[in-house]
C-alpha cells in the first residue's frame, strides 16, 4: 500500500472526512517526510510542525463532533515564503527582511485556513521571486528532487520541490513570468497561473503589480482544481481582483475533449527548444487529437518581443515595489550609517542580493526622466500588441499548447553567472503574464537523463475551466503524473 | 547609448543603493546587455497602439468611504529595528537641522 505522503490531495482529503485517517496522522506522515527528504531537497525556509499538529488536531475535533468540513479539510500545504502569515516568519528569501513577521495574513492564507487547510510551513524562492533557479535565494539553493544536482526551477522552487518529494501533497507559489509553471516543469508537476485579477494578491508581497498571480502546484489536475477553487475569488483589499462567480473547478474535469480547437504556435518550438522537449510536447498533442481535440498551426508574431518588454515592465515596477525596504519600518537596518541617506543605501546595499539589486537599477533607469517614454512606454504599447495576437489566436482556438520551458532542469551553477540565460529558460511562459491570461503546465513525459518534461496550456481570460478539462483529459490518458522521484 | 559606470552609479543614487566598485562593473556590463535587447523593441511601429493599463478589464473599484479598525499601533511598530516603544513610533537619524 502506498504511504500516505505518496496520496494525492483529493484521497487524502476522502480519507480524512471518512476518519479512516484522522488529519494529525496526515500531518504526522508529511512532517516525518520533511525529515527525511529535507537535507538533500532545502525545500523549507520554515517548518511549522506545532501550528500544523494544532491545526489538524482541531480538524479532528470537528470531524468527531460530526460537523461535514470542505473537500480541503485536514490536507496539509506549504506557502511560498512571499505570502503573509500572520505570527510566522516571512522572509521573501532575502537578508533584508530575516526575522520579519507579518501582523496579517494573505487572503489566500485565511482562506486555506478557512477551508481547514494544515499549514506546514514557508518555501525557498529566489529572492523577491526573481529568478529562475532559487539559487538567487538569500539563504540556500534547493535542489530538483529528480535530481539534487539539478535546480527545481523558480522562483516558485521551494513550493514545486516540497511537492515533488513528497514533503507536501499542495502547496502555492506565485508567477510573475512563469515561476509557478517553469518548476512545475521541472518538477513534474502540474502548476497553475490563473488569470490576472483570478486570485487575491493582498498580503502577496509586491514584485511586479500588474503580471504577479498566486497558484498552485499539485501532483494532478484535480488537486490542482481543489486548491484553485479555494484560493479564487474577488477581495475588497486587491482592487484588481475580479468580481466574478467562482466555479466548482473540480466539475469541469468531464474527460471530454471532443471538438475542443487546439492551436500550436510556431513560435514556441523554434530555435533554442531541446528536440528533447518538442518532441515531448507534440506526442502529447498527438494524445489529445486522439481524444477528438482538432488540432492546427497558429502564429504569434509579437512573441519573440516579450522578453525584452517583460524586461523593463517587471524590473521598472520591481523599482518602485521595493522602495519601502529602507531599514526603518521593518526588516534589517544597517550598522554603518551617520544620516538618514547613508541609512537607506547601506541597509540596501546590504539586505539585497546581486539578481535583485540588478533589478532595481535596470527599473529605475527605464522609469528615470528622458527614459520613460522610450522604454516603460514603449514596452507597454508592445504589451497591446502581444495580448491582440492572443486575441486573434482565441478566435481560432479554444486553447493554445507549447513547452513550458526550452529545456528540462539545467545544472546548478550552469547559467549562475550567465543572467541572460538564465533569463531565456522563461522565454515560453512571459507572454501569458504580458497578457494576463491564464496557463497550465504538465507533465508530458521524461527527458533521456529522467527529468520532466512540461507542456504549456494557454487560454483566454478565466478560460481556467477549459484548460483543467483540456489537462485532465491528457492526464487521464497518460501515466506521466504517476511517477515520484527516489529520494 | 552604452552606459558608463558614472551612469550606473548615478543611477544607484537614485535608488538609494550604494554599489561597490565591483558591483558598479559588473551591473553596468549587464545593464549595457539588457539595453541592446530592449533596442529591438524599437523596431516595432507602435504608432497609435495604446500601452495597456490592465491586462484584464476592470471597472474602477470604488468601496464606500467608512472608517474601519487598522492594525493597533504596537503591531505595526513591533517589526521595526529600532523602536522607542513608550512614544510609539520608528527611530530615524535626524533629518533637519543636521
Amino acid at each position: 500500500m502506498a504511504e500516505l505522503y505518496e496520496l494525492t490531495a483529493a484521497d487524502l482529503a476522502a480519507k480524512i472526512a471518512s476518519r479512516e485517517v484522522s488529519a494529525r496522522e496526515v500531518t504526522e506522515a508529511f512532517l516525518a517526510r520533511i525529515t527525511v527528504a529535507e537535507p538533500s531537497v532545502h525545500a523549507f525556509l520554515t517548518v511549522t510542525p506545532e501550528l500544523a499538529r494544532a491545526q489538524a488536531d482541531a480538524i479532528d475535533t470537528r470531524l468527531a463532533a460530526g460537523e461535514s468540513l470542505g473537500p480541503l479539510a485536514g490536507v496539509p500545504v506549504a506557502l511560498k515564503d512571499n505570502l503573509c502569515t500572520a505570527g510566522i516568519e516571512t522572509t521573501c528569501a532575502s537578508q533584508i527582511l530575516r526575522g520579519f513577521v507579518p501582523p496579517y495574513s494573505a487572503t489566500v492564507a485565511e482562506k486555506l485556513q478557512d477551508s481547514g487547510v494544515v499549514l506546514l510551513g514557508k518555501t525557498n524562492l529566489d529572492e523577491f521571486a526573481m529568478g529562475s533557479s532559487t539559487e538567487n535565494s538569500g539563504f540556500f539553493t534547493t535542489g530538483n528532487p529528480w535530481n539534487p544536482d539539478r535546480v527545481p526551477g523558480g522562483s516558485s522552487g521551494g513550493s514545486a520541490a516540497a511537492v515533488a518529494a513528497g514533503e507536501a501533497p499542495l502547496s502555492l507559489g506565485s508567477d510573475t513570468g512563469g515561476s509557478i509553471r517553469q518548476p512545475a516543469a521541472f518538477c513534474g508537476l502540474v502548476g497553475i497561473k490563473p488569470t490576472y485579477g483570478r486570485v487575491s494578491r493582498y498580503g502577496l508581497v509586491a514584485f511586479a503589480s500588474s503580471l504577479d498571480q498566486i497558484g498552485p502546484f499539485a501532483h494532478t489536475v484535480e488537486d490542482a482544481a481543489l486548491l484553485l477553487t479555494a484560493i479564487s475569488g474577488h477581495d475588497e483589499r486587491d482592487s484588481t481582483s475580479v468580481p466574478r462567480p467562482v466555479p466548482d473547478y473540480v466539475q469541469a474535469l468531464t474527460g471530454h475533449v471532443e471538438g475542443l480547437r487546439i492551436g500550436i504556435p510556431a513560435e514556441y518550438f523554434a530555435e533554442g527548444i531541446s528536440p528533447e522537449v518538442r518532441a515531448a510536447v507534440m506526442s502529447a498533442v498527438g494524445v489529445l487529437r486522439g481524444l477528438g481535440a482538432v488540432v492546427d498551426e497558429v502564429s504569434l508574431p509579437y512573441t519573440d518581443y516579450a522578453l525584452a518588454a517583460y524586461y523593463i515592465v517587471a524590473p521598472a515596477e520591481a523599482s518602485s515595489n521595493l522602495a519601502r525596504y529602507d531599514g526603518v519600518r521593518y526588516g534589517m537596518r544597517t550598522a554603518r550609517s551617520s544620516n538618514h541617506i547613508e541609512l537607506f543605501e547601506r541597509t540596501r546595499e546590504e539586505g539585497f542580493g546581486a539578481e535583485v539589486k540588478q533589478r532595481i537599477l535596470t527599473g529605475t533607469y527605464a522609469l528615470s526622466h528622458g527614459y520613460y517614454d522610450a522604454f516603460y512606454l514603449k514596452a507597454q504599447k508592445v504589451r497591446t500588441l502581444l495580448q491582440r495576437d492572443f486575441a486573434a489566436a482565441f478566435e481560432r482556438f479554444d486553447l493554445l499548447v507549447t513547452p513550458t520551458t526550452p529545456t528540462t532542469a539545467f545544472g546548478i551553477g550552469e547559467k549562475s553567472n550567465d543572467p541572460l540565460a538564465m533569463k531565456l529558460s522563461d522565454i515560453c511562459t512571459i507572454p501569458a503574464n504580458m497578457a494576463g491570461i491564464p496557463a497550465l503546465s504538465q507533465c508530458c513525459g521524461f527527458d533521456t537523463d529522467g527529468l520532466p518534461v512540461g507542456m504549456q496550456l494557454m487560454g483566454p481570460a478565466f478560460s481556467e475551466e477549459t484548460l483543467l478539462r483540456a489537462a485532465h483529459a491528457y492526464e487521464a490518458a497518460t501515466d506521466w503524473h504517476m511517477r515520484r522521484p527516489n529520494l | 547609448m552604452a552606459l558608463t559606470p558614472e551612469d550606473v552609479r548615478s543611477v544607484g543614487s537614485l535608488a538609494r543603493l550604494a554599489l561597490t566598485d565591483n558591483e558598479t562593473e559588473r551591473f553596468t556590463h549587464h545593464l549595457n546587455g539588457l539595453l541592446e535587447q530592449f533596442a529591438r523593441l524599437q523596431e516595432l511601429d507602435t504608432e497609435g497602439v495604446p500601452p495597456t493599463s490592465h491586462a484584464v478589464p476592470v471597472a474602477a473599484a470604488l468601496r464606500e468611504d467608512l472608517v474601519r479598525p487598522s492594525l493597533p499601533r504596537e503591531a505595526v511598530i513591533a517589526m521595526g529595528p529600532q523602536v522607542d516603544e513608550d512614544l510609539g513610533g520608528f527611530i530615524v537619524p535626524q533629518v533637519l537641522g543636521e
